[in-house]
């Protein structure tokens, strides 16, 4: 099963620009994360076999859907593609059952009814199988829509904007949902998103996408601690992301994170030792110090190397990187301090962050 | 009452109605879904006969379907009738007459199936035969039965093409709107007056029956 691999490499000039190339396993989740207007959607389209770029090459698990090259072309109806779309695209004149029974083509006609509510079910939707999109919530058509992509026991599943049109509570208990069905699908997950919290919860990989073109391929935490990439600074604000475990609490009522090479004290919330969580330090909350302060309120006191300096024209402030063990956190600088403290590569800093300043996420892992 | 006259009007309606339909669906969904080179000079073609005076369309049949007429000839030898004065003519020239009334709501109704959703039928695993029986018809249903209704109303109506293609043969040509013009040349206004009650009736009753079906439409399971 763990053979289950997605690659695709899709370029043209126009009329929608296109150049990215990526891989997907079975049980990640590689989201494609950029502005609208940037392609998104069309690679997801052409990867199932929607649209036809220029120049295309789509393989999954070995078949190949699309090769431009040699002319060969799987139209959609014949790719195992689960496809949940971003208005969710429900057939409003059938039932939530009718909806997920029309994608059960290869199972036998009489077993029909009885899979799709199952798969119902697994939404918890099995009550409401005989009601039409319209008598369902956004919530609930989402979910009808996600029972519907992987009636077609896909190879690989799509997801489209999935949480746009639904508000931040039901957001929450679908990525909830999308990140349990991960660990039980073992398939490569596509995501297309602009929001970057999205990417956080459930991403195990991230493809930046600029204009059509792949900026920046690679693991969510290695991604989120490069200081060079101006545009998803101005779109979500810079931060390192990471991984960490919960290690305890305080006296204090503090919960004590580890990683590694150090310990962090979080204010935020309580959580069972033993949870692996993700941490994100926004770049602004993060103050540099050539020595270790005392007498502050702050409880974390980091010590490391600058690892990298990057400054864009045009803007005042300078993205730090400093190595902390294996960890790369981002501190967002005014030239001006930069040259008070002299920093360069290699200098020894200490990076002090308030405790209420990490954002403590539970997601995806690998 | 001239029941031969309220014989031919039926026939022809549901005549032109079997002819129409398939070719409307056919012509409507792939003006819908397809851009291509000319589709602006054909919907212009297509919409003329909703535009022409009748007797004009009916001139202009008559003389490229005219029995010296090359295409008249292939006519009659395809039908084994010649085009004026026969049932087979009338039919013809009322397929041509009502193919805007077919072809336009035919086509708003499959414009109207959201991108996605036909889409989605196709990531579904859903052939396009499946597709298209399963997902765009039921979903343009109400416009497919507009267009039936349309096309029913207009050929019972229908005066002008009638009149100039098929002449008034009785029991061949002659159909109920050009029976009631007829009775009333003869100062027989009774039978004009029951005759025409005879068609209001048919128009309510037919206009009834599509609306309930029309709201009955949909509770199907794939």
């Amino acid at each position: 099963m763990s053979e289950r691999h997605l690659s695709v490499a899709l370029k043209q000039p126009g009329p929608i620009p296109l150049d990215v190339e990526f891989d997907c396993d079975a049980g990640q989740v590689l989201a494609i994360f950029g502005p609208s207007g940037s392609g998104k959607t069309t690679i997801l389209r052409s990867i199932a076999g929607l649209y036809r770029p220029a120049h295309a090459s789509v393989r999954s698990n070995g078949v190949t859907w699309t090769d431009t090259a040699s002319r060969t072309f799987v139209p959609p109806h014949l790719r195992a593609v689960g496809f949940v779309f971003q208005e969710y695209a429900l057939f409003p004149h059938l039932t939530a059952e009718g909806n997920v029974a029309a994608a059960l083509g290869h199972v036998p006609h009489a077993d029909r009814r009885l899979r799709a509510g199952q798969l119902l079910e697994s939404v918890r939707l099995g009550e409401k199988a005989n009601r039409r999109p319209q008598e369902l919530s956004g919530g609930e058509r989402q979910r009808v829509a996600l029972a519907r992509a992987l009636a077609r026991e896909p190879a690989v599943l799509l997801l489209d904007e999935p949480f746009a049109a639904v508000d931040r509570q039901v957001r929450r208990s679908l990525q909830d949902e999308i990140n349990a069905l991960r660990r039980t699908l073992d398939l490569p997950m596509i995501l297309v998103t602009h929001d970057f919290d999205d990417v956080v919860r459930l991403a195990t990989r991230v493809l930046l996408l600029e204009g059509g073109r792949g900026v920046a391929n690679g693991p969510v935490t290695t991604l989120m601690s490069r200081p060079d990439l101006a545009w998803l600074r101005e779109a979500v604000g810079l931060g390192a992301v990471f991984e960490a475990t919960v290690s305890g609490s305080t006296d204090h009522g503090l919960m004590l994170l580890s990683f590694e090479g150090g310990m962090l004290l979080a204010a935020e919330r309580h959580l069972p030792t033993g949870t692996a969580v993700r941490v994100r330090i926004p770049a602004r909350e993060v103050i540099l110090a050539m020595r270790a302060p005392e007498g502050l309120s702050l409880h974390n006191v980091l010590s490391g190397r600058v690892s990298a300096l990057h400054s864009d024209p045009g803007l005042d402030h300078v993205i730090v990187q400093v190595a902390v063990g294996a960890l790369l956190l981002l501190a967002e600088v005014t030239q001006d301090a930069v040259d008070r403290l002299r920093l360069a590569v290699g200098t020894p800093v200490h990076a002090l962050v308030k405790s209420v300043s990490l954002d403590i996420i539970t997601p995806a892992r690998d | 009452m001239d029941w031969s006259a309220l014989r031919v009007s039926l026939w022809l309606g549901a005549g032109t109605i079997l002819v129409l339909l398939p070719f409307g669906l056919w012509l409507g969904r792939l003006l819908a879904l397809q851009q291509f080179r000319g589709k602006l000079l054909l919907e212009a073609l297509l919409t003329v006969p909703l535009v022409l005076p009748p007797t004009v369309l009916g001139f202009y049949l008559l003389v490229t379907f005219g029995a010296r007429s090359p295409l008249g000839q292939a006519f009659q030898a395809l039908v084994g009738q010649s085009l004026p004065f026969s049932f087979q003519g009338l039919l013809f020239a009322s397929a041509i007459a009502n193919i805007p009334f077919v072809v336009q709501p035919i086509q708003r109704g499959f414009e109207a199936i959201p991108a996605d959703v036909r889409d989605a039928a196709a990531c579904c695993g859903l052939t396009p035969w499946q597709r298209f029986l399963r997902i765009e018809v039921p979903l343009a249903w109400p416009s497919i039965l507009t267009a039936t209704i349309l096309t029913f109303a207009h050929t019972l109506g229908e005066f002008g093409v009638v009149l100039m293609v098929g002449g008034n043969l009785p029991g061949r040509t002659r159909t109920l709107s050009i029976a009631i013009y007829d009775r009333m040349q003869a100062f027989d206004d009774r039978s004009a007056g029951v005759m025409a009650a005879t068609l209001l009736v048919i128009a309510v009753a037919t206009l009834m029956t599509t609306t309930a079906l029309s709201r009955k439409v949909g509770v199907r399971r794939v």
